[in-house]
């Protein structure tokens, strides 16, 4: 199936969730999702037979703008079996970035999402141990995003070079 | 320990389990592969759980990407995976020529002579990539030689990228366009034909020791015993932790990215795909650390068929660069994937039209197999932990990015 029809069997079952296919920007179009529904959307898409994304290449967290109001978590998905791939995108409000987590269905999710944690503080919700993943624990701040400022010290080292 | 006793019935029931012990593998440990550190919590010699903590290599990869022009990023996909960095070179590259591809109005195509020096150079980065995991893998087991054998090997194949580049480890040499010239080799010239001559003499001396190691490590009874049967990872188990390159194949799928989304000129030559088997008078099964293993020790044998095929064509004439003005992908964004000797690398790029990428996220094929570990070695002993580690050949840098 191609990314138009798979957006039309997703908008026909999920209706509202189901945001709108983007198709402006050059290379891979992508369907935006809203990010209550990514649970049910990821499900289907995993369970239906026609479509059965089986693995998860890369699940991404974004940040455009320091302007921006919003975030974006990318799920890149591939079906090994029918051999097609769709782009999944959720915005998230940056003053409250929150979503149910899908390691439970990929479970290469699970590290994807902590990383995602880890330099965004994007929290995934129902995820089993959502620690920071490279990053020491007693770091402050989220370094990926665009308004970061990077520390002066960290436990007594300098940190710019 | 949990109290079994009973102060009712004043019966004491056997507790055939000791106290459970904290052990840190690591963070240096020589069997870890770069700095990983295991949290392993032991009942005895049994691993009831073993927790990786990652990010002791972390370099920020991705902030560093943010603040640089796309040809500059590519030295720092040479630090990602140390051991196979032209194939990392070439995944990010392609990653950046697809998306300037796809803005319509700037054309551009990446000259023959380039197309079949980065496969050449390549293949033989994965055969330097398979050695220095075979070797180690030995290593790692108690049988010092392969290690010597192989490290004698790739010391070769160094320094032929040593005259291609000018460097043993971090090339740069891939570059967005084509291949550097950095040391220029014209076509038909002399240093061509040594260059090639030097690449055939190698395969042919190559080729039968692949057999010999296979004498010396993968029949070695030592050997098997450690690793045939342990940690049998299923074939939804791979999909679903995102295993892939041999970890994928040796849990017997039959997935190669260079056959089956054939990027660059994969697609004009002839090889197969090794995938794992049940090997019964061995007593393997598919997705155990022999058949992962195995998978490695085949493909180093496709490599160097294609290999020869490309000296048999020779290389073609003409440039090693496409005529770029600038290197400005449109505002876009793009998720490309190449095969890597470690599996699957794909490079995600948001564009915003200006000559610095807005992300790079790099998706490592050893980030996502690692995270497998703690799933497969659960139940198993501490000495299976080091067989699986060298098993699904990891390399930090890549890992921690």
């Amino acid at each position: 199936m191609n990314l138009e029809e798979i957006y039309q069997v997703l908008k026909d079952k999920f209706g509202e969730s189901v945001l709108l296919l983007d198709t402006e920007l050059s290379g891979d179009h992508s369907i935006h999702i809203s990010p209550a529904a990514i649970v049910e959307i990821s499900t289907f898409l995993l369970e239906t037979e026609t479509l059965a994304f089986d693995t998860l290449m890369c699940l991404s967290g974004v940040d455009l703008s320091a302007k921006d109001e919003e975030f974006a978590v990318v799920y890149h998905l591939y079906s090994m079996n029918h051999r097609h791939k769709v782009v999944l995108k959720t915005p998230l409000p940056k003053s409250n970035p929150q979503l149910p987590s899908v390691s439970h269905i990929w479970k290469t999710a699970d590290w994807h999402e902590r990383e995602a944690y880890d330099l965004y503080g994007i929290v995934f919700e129902g995820h089993t141990d959502l620690r920071r993943l490279l990053l020491p624990d007693d770091w402050e701040g989220y370094p990926l995003r665009k308004d970061y400022e990077e520390p002066d010290f960290y436990r007594g080292m300098r940190v710019p070079y | 320990m949990e109290s079994t006793q009973s102060t009712e019935s004043k019966i004491i029931e056997l507790q055939p389990f000791t106290d459970e012990m904290i052990v840190n593998m690591g963070p240096q440990h020589p069997s870890t592969h770069g700095v990983l550190r295991l949290e392993l919590r032991l009942d005895g010699e049994v691993v009831r759980e073993a927790i990786p903590h990652i990010g002791y290599l972390h370099r920020c990869f991705e902030k560093h990407s943010e603040n640089l022009s796309y040809p500059q990023i590519i030295p720092f996909t040479d630090r990602m995976d140390y051991v196979a960095a032209m194939n990392q070179n070439w995944g990010f590259c392609l990653a950046v020529e697809k998306l300037m591809e796809a803005d319509e109005e700037k054309e551009f195509a990446i000259p023959e002579r380039a197309e079949y020096l980065r496969v050449l150079i390549c293949e033989l980065n994965r055969i330097a990539s398979h050695l220095l995991s075979f070797g180690t893998y030995g290593m790692d087991l108690g049988a010092f030689t392969p290690f010597l054998y192989a490290f004698r090997d790739r010391e070769r194949l160094l320094l032929l990228f040593e005259k291609v580049c000018g460097a043993r480890l971090t090339y740069n040499y891939i570059r967005i366009g084509g291949v550097s010239e950095i040391i220029p080799m014209e076509p038909g010239s002399i240093d061509e034909q040594n260059f090639l001559d030097e690449i055939e003499e190698f395969l042919d001396y190559f080729e039968p020791q692949i057999d010999e190691y296979n004498d010396l490590l993968t029949s070695n009874s030592i050997f098997s015993e450690r690793t045939v049967g342990v940690a049998v990872m299923s074939a939804e188990m791979a999909l679903s932790y995102g295993a892939t390159g041999p970890n994928l194949r040796g849990s017997g799928v039959d997935w190669d990215l260079r056959r089956d989304e054939p990027y660059s000129i994969y697609d004009r030559f002839d090889f197969d795909v090794p995938v794992a088997e049940d090997i019964p008078e061995l007593g393997a099964v598919v997705g155990d650390c022999w058949s992962r293993y195995k998978i490695r020790m085949d493909e180093m044998k496709e490599s160097v068929s294609i290999c020869r095929q490309i000296l048999a064509e020779g290389l073609p004439d003409g440039p090693v660069m496409a005529e770029l003005k600038a290197v400005r992908p449109p505002k876009g964004e793009l998720y490309f994937r190449s095969e890597a000797p470690r599996g699957e690398l794909g490079f995600y790029i948001v564009s915003d039209g200006t000559p610095k990428p807005v992300r790079v996220k790099g998706r490592s094929p050893c980030f996502s197999a690692l995270s497998a570990l703690q799933e497969l070695s659960q139940g198993l002993m501490v000495a299976d932990i080091i067989a699986i580690i060298g098993s699904i050949d990891i390399v930090m840098g890549e890992v921690d990015r």
